[in-house]
């Protein structure tokens, strides 16, 4: 029963924040210069129709607002800007699944590997193999992933000639080891430096120590007493990590010319597309804030301290 | 020395025999000696005692035995456990004697143990390990042992953390944890260090019958004499590294040959039969009195819709503080004696009562008043090192209080209070340029006592100022205490857990348990004829250096275990 | 217990110092910072070229000491060299302009936050929480759509995005200064709450604030140069790094110093600062200060 009301609760925490993020988002339209509702604008025909049939202009501000809200719940973003025949929904439809198969695979891998990297070097502290870690943890970071894409382009393709430089593909691997490398990178790093962190603080504390008095064998230490308090920090942060993510995949898919939302998204900037670049944004926003709800709840889960307070 | 001759007969009961024993630590380019060449022997069955100050190398000892040196420690000379060669045994064989035939248990229970997994689960990690049961025998065992150090509920418990239970019942988990797998040897490094003194009792006697129950040997390591008189049979007295004196508990005690030793004994019985300067006088005009205070605080709720629960810090609670004594307040944790200092200071506001400070009712004053009662009452806190500020310098932080309450005053003339004051803590001018984190303990608790005073108080509140404190360096703060105290006639609330220092310092001592008052009245009366069981019981589970006294009572605490059934 | 403390140096800055210069990695990034600094501000005084001189008859021409390209040139035929080091200077620019922002946002709210607690701070740290997991970079561009690319904008946005960070750890430390028995007896010391604040907890704080303005100059260069690179940072005639290497990207086929010059000096200033950040924060950690145990 406990369980459910923690559930509950958290729930109920991540409604207002949703609602705020809906309502920042219409007021933002709303207050755009140049944007769809400035009047002095002049707009094609068709759009200025499309606009008034959408948004309600004549209804006072409250009930658009609400009508707003319905919309998004229903998913339904509105008329594009700037392709006149698709809605903002349909364009997100077309490019999500691309950048879910990229984004996806990249935090997975992001975790995998910065978690086994970051466990190495602090089980090695100190010693050579910790120093490259380190190394390479701090070169992920510095270098960002627009300047490593192009690199490993340079490299991959155009010297190796072992992968293609861009393009889907029809979906197949190979097209996708480059932009997935390129997007995982900083958080492979970052997430190793995280582990690495959290381990090694972990090794220090009495309690391994009990365990070493105990005479159990380091293997049997870090399985049993290490790895759950050093990787809980690390499920807090795959809120932000997911963030990371998606913003990266905006360059990524860029460059490698993938036709996902991050591409979109630019063009829409580009291209002054007001309501594709809101529906991206608020579309992501509630993605993260739903992903940010699982990793909350499933961390209530795994913690005992908050699972016996439940 | 009695223990040196070795016949066949001693060395085959030999459970350890130290010899020439050294640790060395290198710390950025020196070598630091921890241990000196130490030798010393464990018969079965028998409780040996590490005593010394910190720094004394006690801990080191046992540490590189059992190979949990730090990596930049190195362990030379021999020390032999059940005719096995400890020293330089590579982990694989060390992993089979630690924690089955030789098991440790450590000082912190808090953070001792693991609190991401279950105690069930770490108690049968160790069963596994050596042992190789399955998990149902494995879990039954554990039951057992947990049964055996008296856990209340251990069914339940062991499906439970360690943040649920409390410091006392963690170390009995800790104890058998160490016993599941029958040690010949069990090594407690400062055991009840941390615990309340009626806790570390029953952890003691705890100790001493598993012993008895388990036939172990045990090495019990600690700084206080009073636990050493209670507990062991022989023991080996450390300074420096470097071994003052060894010999069984009545050569120690009564008869000391070493002068460390004599040290050691004069101190600790310094404290426990000093003489209070009683004040016969009658009751003047008291400068606090405190009426029916009360302190609640709301205790985080179950669920939306619980009632909210609340912990009673201190409850109705009625005393008064005279001019020019000492009172002293005394107290386990959870006492509420803390609260009632931070109630007086006006740092904590509390939920029913009053306060009434020189003739003024505290909990009604505006920001004037507030600042013109501050000057008067001033406080030195537990942690000499967080309570100086780490960015000024000793001379900023003294001048504080001047600058606060005296604005108008010049320079020269705080300049000269400041030089005052340094003087009469006992400290040279040269401080006044230096950080905290340049002095000692000691240094920073005079200058805390000196900002106290300086802004010349009615009332000086010392909330566990000693406690901190190394047991030479305490004796030094006491009779600073003890001093101004004379020349300056300082009215003092003092508060402790140690009573051995409320005897030594207070002239009349209040007596507090889960926020109320139990008893109070002058100190000399109150330590040689309580009223109160609680009181009593109190001043009984206090250790004191003297193995006779201390086995008169043992027995009479079994006796009294006996009655029940 | 008490222990003997080795004496150091006298403040904990002159301490923090010490310390740094042991760290060799940290030493080498302030070195080859400021020998950056000085080339960004000095080097287009040593190029007989402008920055946006355009020469027809060097287009995309290799790097070459005889012509005075030494990094070559780009796709209009103008000097890599000085638009590197033009890009270098908005790029450092918008770093230390941003990360001020950052940082006084940052300090601010973490410290309020901190100081008041209770169910203000509750409130105030969820909303930092919610808006640490949001692509905040996305409303960012949004502005930018919205609102046109003024270079203030591009300043004060960038600077928004990082100051959740800081505000959490600022907070955090404030929290624990609070606890600590000095801030009690300056109360009890009859010290204002100003005075509290501003003699006892700013000061303490200082140590930190300084770590986490090497550690997000880093992070906002990234940033500036992300929008740079999508097309939504500066503008002609003006350029940075990530311009640079957006610029260079599209030609790296043909001519690949177009981006590996930016490319380098964007990395290395990165390095850099990274590396100083970690090492201006092991050095004031106070767990690592030096007291001899038992």
């Amino acid at each position: 029963m406990n369980s459910l009301k923690f559930v509950f609760s958290r729930l109920l925490g991540a409604v207002p924040t949703l609602l705020a993020l809906i309502c920042l988002a219409f007021f933002l339209v709303k207050a755009a210069p140049g944007g769809p509702f400035d009047m002095e604008r002049s707009l094609p025909e068709e759009v200025e129709a499309n606009l008034r049939a959408a948004y309600n202009l004549d209804d006072p501000l409250p009930k658009q607002l609400l009508k707003y809200i319905g919309d998004i719940m229903r998913g339904d973003f509105g008329p594009s800007f700037q392709y006149r025949d698709f809605n903002v929904t349909e364009l997100i439809m077309s490019g999500f699944p691309v950048s879910l198969r990229l984004g996806g695979a990249a935090i997975l891998i992001a975790l995998f590997f910065g978690a086994i990297i970051g466990t190495i070097a602090a089980l090695n502290q100190n010693t050579k193999t910790d120093y490259l870690v380190m190394f390479f943890g701090m070169t992920g970071i510095s270098i960002p992933n627009f300047v490593m894409a192009p690199l490993l382009i340079l490299l991959f393709s155009i010297f190796l000639r072992w992968l293609p430089s861009g393009g889907l593909g029809g979906g197949e691997i190979n097209n996708m080891i480059l932009p997935v490398t390129a997007l995982a990178f900083p958080q492979v790093a970052y997430i190793a430096r995280l582990t690495r962190g959290s381990m090694i603080e972990v090794l220090s504390s009495n309690f391994v120590r009990t365990a070493r008095a105990q005479g159990l064998p380091t293997r049997t230490i870090v399985l049993k007493h290490v790895l759950k308090p050093t990787f809980l920090p690390i499920v807090s942060y795959l809120g932000p990590a997911t963030a990371a993510i998606i913003t990266g995949s905006v360059v990524v898919e860029q460059i490698f010319g993938l036709p996902g939302l991050g591409r979109y998204f630019v063009q829409g900037a580009l291209n002054r597309d007001y309501t594709l670049v809101l529906g991206v944004v608020v579309f992501y926003g509630c993605l993260i804030i739903f992903f940010n709800l699982l990793v909350d709840i499933i961390y209530g889960f795994i913690d005992p301290r908050i699972k016996s307070n439940r | 020395m009695p223990l040196t001759q070795k016949t066949e007969q001693e060395r085959r009961n030999d459970v350890l025999s130290v010899s020439d024993l050294s640790v060395s630590f290198k710390t950025r380019g020196e070598t630091v000696v921890a241990v000196n060449s130490l030798s010393f022997r464990l018969l079965e069955n028998e409780v040996l005692g590490i005593v010394g100050e910190s720094g004394s190398g006690k801990s080191q000892t046992v540490l590189s035995i059992m190979g949990l040196l730090e990596s930049n420690g190195r362990a030379k000379g021999s020390a032999v456990f059940k005719n096995k060669e400890m020293l330089g045994l590579p982990e694989q064989e060390l992993n089979k004697i630690r924690g089955n035939e030789m098991a440790m248990i450590f000082q912190d229970p808090m953070s001792s143990l693991n609190p991401y997994i279950t105690i069930g689960d770490q108690m049968v990690g160790v069963l596994k390990q050596h042992k190789k049961q399955h998990k149902k025998e494995a879990r039954e065992r554990c039951i057992e042992m947990l049964d055996a150090v008296r856990l209340p509920n251990p069914e339940k418990r062991i499906d439970g953390y360690s943040f649920e239970l409390s410091g006392g019942m963690r170390q009995r988990v800790m104890i058998a944890t160490a016993l599941l797998t029958n040690p010949d040897l069990l090594v407690a490094d400062e055991p009840t260090t941390a615990l309340d003194v009626t806790v570390q009792e029953k952890i003691l006697d705890l100790i001493l019958e598993v012993r008895e129950r388990f036939s172990m040997s045990v090495i019990l390591i600690t700084h206080d004499l009073g636990v050493v008189a209670r507990t062991c049979d022989n023991v080996l007295v450390l300074k420096n590294g470097t071994k003052q004196e060894y010999g069984n508990i009545n050569q120690i005690f009564y008869s000391p040959q070493a002068e460390h030793t004599r040290e050691l004994l004069f101190k600790s019985k310094e404290l426990s039969d000093a003489q209070a300067i009683t004040k016969t006088k009658t009751i003047e005009n008291p400068n606090v009195c405190i009426k029916n205070l009360s302190v609640f605080f709301p205790v985080p709720k179950d669920g939306l819709f619980s009632k909210q629960q609340h912990l009673k810090a201190v409850d109705n609670l009625s005393v008064e503080i005279n001019k020019g004594e000492v009172l002293g307040v005394v107290g386990e944790s959870g006492s509420g004696k803390s609260t009632l200092a931070r109630c007086v200071l006006k740092l904590q506001k509390p939920s029913n009562g009053t306060i009434s400070a020189f003739s003024n009712d505290t909990l009604k004053m505006n920001r004037k008043q507030t600042k013109e009662f501050r000057k008067n009452i001033q406080v030195v806190f537990q942690d000499p090192f967080s309570s100086l500020n780490p960015r000024m310098t000793i001379a900023e932080t003294l001048n504080e209080p001047l600058k606060v309450f005296f604005p108008k005053m010049k320079q020269r003339d705080s300049a000269r209070a400041i030089a005052n004051w340094l003087d009469e803590v006992g400290l040279d001018a040269g401080f006044l340029g230096r950080y905290p984190h340049e002095l000692s303990g000691g240094q920073c608790q005079r200058v805390a006592i000196a900002r106290a005073l300086i802004s010349e108080p009615k009332l000086l509140i010392c909330d566990e100022a000693v406690s901190a404190l190394d047991a030479s360096i305490r004796a030094e703060i006491i009779e600073l205490l003890l001093k101004l105290k004379r020349n300056k006639k300082l009215t003092m609330l003092f508060i402790a857990h140690d009573l051995a220092v409320v005897n030594k310092i207070c002239d009349r001592v209040v007596v507090m348990h889960q926020g109320k008052l139990i008893e109070q009245g002058e100190t000399k009366k109150i330590f040689q004829h309580p009223v109160n069981q609680y009181t009593k019981d109190l001043l009984d589970s206090v250790p004191v250096p003297d193995p006779r006294l201390e086995k008169e009572k043992y027995l009479r605490r079994l006796g009294n275990k006996a009655k029940y059934f | 217990m008490t222990t003997k403390v080795t004496t150091h140096t006298n403040s904990l800055l002159g301490d923090a110092w010490n310390t740094l210069k042991k760290n060799r990695a940290a030493l080498v990034s302030v070195t080859t910072m400021a020998t950056m600094i000085a080339l960004v501000i000095f080097g287009p005084l040593l190029s007989p070229y402008a920055v946006d001189q355009t020469d027809w008859y060097q287009i995309s021409s290799r790097p070459n000491l005889a012509s005075g390209h030494i990094f070559g040139t780009d796709d209009l035929g103008r000097d890599l060299f000085v638009r590197v080091m033009y890009g270098g200077r908005v790029s450092l620019m918008v770093g230390i302009v941003a990360t001020i922002v950052s940082v006084i946002i940052g300090v601010t709210y973490g410290s309020i936050s901190g100081f008041i607690g209770g169910k203000t701070d509750a409130l105030m740290m969820r909303v930092v929480d919610v808006l640490y997991a949001m692509p905040f970079l996305f409303f960012v561009i949004l502005l930018m759509v919205f609102f046109g690319r003024s270079i203030l904008l591009i300043f004060v946005a960038i600077g928004a995005v990082n100051w959740l960070d800081i505000a959490r750890i600022v907070r955090g430390q404030t929290l624990n200064l609070k606890g600590k028995e000095f801030v009690d007896a300056a109360r009890a010391g009859g010290a204002s709450t100003l005075r509290i604040v501003f003699k006892h907890i700013v000061p303490n704080l200082l140590g930190l604030v300084v770590v986490y303005v090497a550690l997000t100059v880093p992070q906002v260069i990234l940033v500036e140069s992300f929008l740079s690179f999508l097309g939504l940072g500066v503008q002609e005639p003006m350029t940075s790094w990530g311009a640079l290497v957006n610029q260079g990207a599209r030609q790296m086929e043909t001519s690949p110093w177009m981006l590996l010059f930016p490319a380098m000096f964007l990395a290395t200033t990165l390095f850099c600062f990274n590396f100083i950040g970690d090492g201006l924060r092991d050095a004031l950690d106070p767990k690592d200060r030096t007291r001899e145990e038992e």
